[in-house]
């Protein structure tokens, strides 16, 4: 068993620092602060040439870093805790790392703990990361193996391996039968980070959403998206009130939608970004779609919770009426209003009902009052007393959607017209890169809904009344200049925007064809590529074909390789197998010149032709190397045509 | 002889003269005017200068080892000087000796006969071994250490040293290490019975070589090294070579191997001896034309009795197939 030779503990250490790195943000500070230390340790021992620690001591440090695992997690099984383990024990194999038997160990850990990243993250960046580290790792494997190679051959050599591997990776990527959702489940802690929406809303939640860029779905539009004002996406609506927060009412739900579409309709496809929530959340008012559920009030519900990142294809028309036979138990939710809460606004709301001739009137109204009450559109409203409908709308009159929202809302009820809050999203901004177009947490809104006799639901936006931009240009431009706005949503950054459109462009590619590949996306893929509906029979059998062809691709392309540079040895060989088979054998010693030289003296008569093909084969054997693919093909043809006797 | 090259036939004449080949021929006909029926060794001779080598002419008296030695100082046009190898020799009579100076009043460096370019060291086994060590240290560093100055040696600098075989009386054979230090060993011979006519009937040799003309225009020397040095060794060339010094190493038969510079000598030989066959690169053949006098003298069979070098040799060349 041979010791380590520099080079080799330099692209193991190279392997297992590329493979830690990325680890430290879900890693204990300690346990890397340890990993560093050890790795370090191990480079000066390398560059000093001294000798590996005592095991005694590699023991006492495995204890300590399994003591920090348990203090950290309370104990050493799941997934993060695993992960430490590894981590630690990684550093630690290195410091005991004498042989090449070892070597490979760390190798081999190299790869798990690179696989162990996509526990956490699934992106480009980790992709690319756990790339470098292969490429580094298979270089350590090719320096356990060989002779010491200067680090950017290795390197390229490794590299050269990996992409070998690419195409049979794509074939069992593409091809591998698929199975719908993970293959095993995710430990409970994935999902719980997840932001957006809820079911639920209070004075200052869709501010706090107001100031995250993160992407909430992405739209693509098969023609034209519909005109900004229109982009109203249905989320929870909010019909309970019980003078602070407002709740969904009670769900019931059904295949079909209880409106007949009407008017224009806009296909799209939704990729939503996981929120573990049920609803998807859909342009008003989309069709009935196979495995999709409707509430009554017409919110669209997925079977499961979006616990992945899921697209859905729907139709939509916003144009349709809805709820003209409304039923009466739920027009009697959308007047409830709790006693006691916002005394002002209810009488607000007498009095406009009061003053109208006509009940349809009375949101026309309402809508006037708040215009001329000079409310104000901002992120950051003052905090609101006990009645907060009453200190928005009388005497702070600053808010944000939900304000303006909610005060609408109990404001219609309070004059008798059935009212619910609608929330979900407003607007969204189409990527020039690719066309989709992108919703952020940014753009959640609340609008409201009114129920009018013989009319229906109609949506009526009471943000639109203050800042009217912020429904026409989103929300940079309806906040007024001196607010602290979202480093993204500056518009002086064109260009940082410009880079980021094009980012998300291949985020959004990532995550439709690598992460979203699911069955139905192979289906979709495979009968483009007119294989109908393979079931997974027929994919193992396309899997294992596809395999040979590769690998078959590549052996020949490698073979060919080969016999390029050896056609002349073999045009030389097959010359001296003619000559051999006459009684004239070459001496496996004995140079071409010295051979046609010795035949030319048993054989006259052959002697021209063979000294020059002698002399022909030792110059393009030994001769400076002359690229001239002419020569060595002349030179094969005219040995193919000497036929000794 | 047969010429592999193929130089364009169109070359003003005076500028083919001038070609490397062309030098090497010259070089090589004038010398086996006078050295008859010996044109192998002569062309060995002429490799070994052309890699730069020092040369061991080893043979019984009288075959003419000390005239190879002058013809190729006088075709050279290189400052000559013989030191003749005696047992009471002392390493002063080589390298120089310091004298006191009565008019200055203090000590000259007088220097010795090894301030030449081409060295005749006759009859090299004569001397002790302390006045032998004398000369391969100045062979080796191509300087002269003397009462703590060190003075270098005009270059080029060849030492041509003839030896009697060692079974003679009074002898001191060279060690191995010392050997080593010879590029190459080869030995004349008896002329052949043409060759001998030829001799006898012929002029006195001593007259014939006090007429040679010199050869070589300054300048023609360095350009022949150079021609020398920028022979093509090809990938395929250096496996060959390397299996063949891995084979004196580790093939049965052999006791001691080829060492690295016996491999960088034969390389250096190989590509002189191609330039004379005129091609710009080393063929196989090269290297085991110039084997036998590049290893004869390095190689050590393992067998109780031992093989004539030659013979050791052959065995090396036809245990290690082309690659």
């Amino acid at each position: 068993m041979s010791s380590l030779r520099p080079d080799q503990a330099g692209w193991l250490m190279a392997s297992a620092a590329i493979t830690l790195a990325p680890h430290t943000p879900h890693l204990p500070l300690a346990l890397s602060a340890i990993c560093a230390l050890l790795l370090a340790w191990r480079g000066i021992l390398v560059h000093g040439d001294r000798a590996l620690p005592h095991r005694a001591l590699l023991m006492v440090l495995a204890a300590t870093i399994i003591a920090i695992v348990l203090v950290e997690f309370h104990h050493l099984f799941g997934k993060e805790p695993g992960i430490a383990l590894l981590a630690g024990l990684l550093s630690l194999k290195l410091l005991e790392t004498r042989s090449v038997r070892d070597g490979r160990a760390v190798v081999l850990l190299c790869f798990f703990m690179q696989l162990g990243q996509f526990l956490y993250q699934q992106n480009m960046a980790v992709a690319a990361l756990a790339f470098i580290g292969a490429i580094t790792t298979v270089a350590s494997l090719l320096a356990l193996q060989g002779f010491a190679e200067p680090p950017r051959a290795r390197a390229l050599a490794a590299a050269r391996l990996i992409l070998q591997g690419l195409p049979l990776m794509l074939v069992l990527f593409v091809l591998f039968p698929r199975v719908q959702g993970p293959l095993w489940g995710l430990p409970a802690d994935a999902y719980n980070r997840v932001g957006g929406l809820s079911d639920s809303m209070a004075p200052g939640d869709f501010a706090r959403l107001g100031e995250s860029g993160a992407i909430a779905f992405r739209a693509r539009f098969e023609g034209d998206p519909p005109p900004p004002a229109e982009r109203y996406w249905r989320g929870p609506v909010l019909t309970r009130f019980d003078g602070h927060t407002w709740r969904s009412g009670p769900l019931r739900s059904s295949e079909q939608p209880a409106y007949r579409p009407q008017g224009i309709a806009y296909p799209y496809t939704l990729t939503l970004e996981a929120h573990n929530n049920h609803w998807l959340l859909a342009l008003d008012f989309p069709a009935a779609t196979p495995g999709l559920r409707f509430t009554d009030d017409y919110q669209l519900l997925a079977r499961e919770p979006v616990q992945n990142r899921q697209r859905v294809t729907l139709l939509s028309y916003p144009h349709t009426p809805v709820g003209v036979e409304e039923t009466a138990f739920n027009l009697r939710a959308a007047l409830a209003l709790p006693p006691g809460f916002n005394p002002r606004t209810r009488e607000l709301g007498q009095r406009l009902r009061a003053e109208a001739k006509n009940p349809a009137d009375i949101p026309d109204l309402a809508i006037a009052h708040f215009r001329q009450s000079r409310l104000n559109y901002t992120l950051e409203p003052l905090p609101l007393g006990r009645d907060d409908v009453d200190s928005f709308l009388f005497d702070t009159k600053q808010g944000f959607c939900e304000h303006f929202a909610a005060a609408f809302v109990v404001t219609l009820r309070a004059a008798g017209i059935p009212a619910r809050v609608v929330t979900g999203y407003q607007g969204g901004e189409i990527n020039p890169v690719d066309g989709t177009l992108i919703i952020r947490q940014s753009d959640a809104h609340a609008w409201t809904e009114a129920w009018l006799p013989g009319r229906g639901w109609i949506r009526i936006d009471p943000t639109a009344a203050s800042a009217p931009q912020r429904i026409e240009n989103g929300l940079a431009a309806a906040l007024p200049d001196s607010t602290r706005l979202p480093f993204m949503l500056r518009a002086d950054l064109a260009w940082l925007h410009g880079l980021r459109n094009r980012l998300d462009a291949l985020n959004n590619s990532w995550n439709q064809w690598v992460l979203g590949y699911n069955p139905a996306r192979q289906k979709e893929l495979l009968g483009g590529l007119g294989f109908g509906q393979p079931d997974w029979q027929t994919l193992t059998a396309l899997m294992g074909g596809g395999s040979l062809i590769v690998m078959g691709a590549l052996t020949l392309w490698a073979l060919r390789r080969r016999s390029s540079a050896d056609a002349i040895d073999r045009s030389w060989a097959l010359l001296c197998r003619r000559l051999a088979s006459i009684g004239l054998p070459r001496d496996a010693w004995e140079g071409p010149l010295d051979y046609a030289h010795r035949l030319a003296r048993q054989r006259p008569d052959l002697a021209e032709t063979l000294t020059a093909l002698a002399t022909d084969y030792a110059r393009l054997r030994y001769g400076p190397a002359t690229a001239d693919p002419l020569q060595s093909r002349r030179f094969h043809h005219s040995i193919k045509n000497f036929r000794p006797r | 002889m047969l010429l592999w090259n193929h130089y364009p036939l169109n070359l003003p004449l005076k500028k083919a003269r001038a070609m490397p080949i062309h030098t090497a021929h010259r070089l090589t006909d004038a010398a086996s005017r006078i050295i008859l029926g010996k044109e192998h060794a002569v062309r060995l001779a002429l490799a070994c200068i052309l890699a730069r080598g020092h040369l061991l002419i080893e043979d019984i008296p009288g075959v003419g080892k000390t005239t190879l030695a002058h013809v190729l100082a006088r075709l050279l046009g290189l400052q000559f000087q013989r030191i003749q190898f005696t047992s009471d020799m002392l390493p002063a009579d080589i390298v120089g000796v310091s004298v006191f100076d009565q008019r200055e009043g203090a000590f000259r460096f007088h220097p010795g006969p090894v301030f030449a370019q081409l060295v005749l060291a006759d009859e090299i086994n004569r001397a002790t071994p302390r006045a032998q060590s004398a000369l391969l240290e100045a062979m080796e560093e191509h300087q002269i250490s003397a009462e703590g100055r060190t003075w270098p040696l005009p270059e080029p600098f060849f030492v041509i040293a003839t030896q009697n075989p060692a079974d003679q009386i009074g002898t001191f054979p060279l060690p191995e290490s010392q050997l080593d230090r010879f590029l190459m060993r080869i030995s004349l011979g008896y002329p052949d019975r043409a060759a001998e006519r030829a001799l006898l009937a012929g002029d006195d040799r001593r007259e014939i070589l006090a007429r040679l003309p010199t050869e070589l225009k300054p300048g023609e020397l360095d350009a022949l090294f150079a021609a020398t040095r920028a022979v093509h060794v090809g990938p395929r060339l250096l496996d060959y070579v390397q299996a063949l010094l891995a084979h004196s190493r580790e093939g049965a038969g052999f006791a001691v191997g080829l060492s690295p510079r016996a491999g960088l000598g034969l390389l250096a030989s190989a590509r002189a001896w191609a330039l004379m066959a005129g091609r710009d690169h080393v063929l196989p053949e090269d290297v085991q034309a110039v084997l036998p006098a590049v290893a004869g003298h390095r190689l050590r069979a393992a067998d109780e009795t031992p093989l004539p070098p030659e013979r050791l040799v052959c065995r090396l060349i036809e245990a290690v197939a082309l690659p």
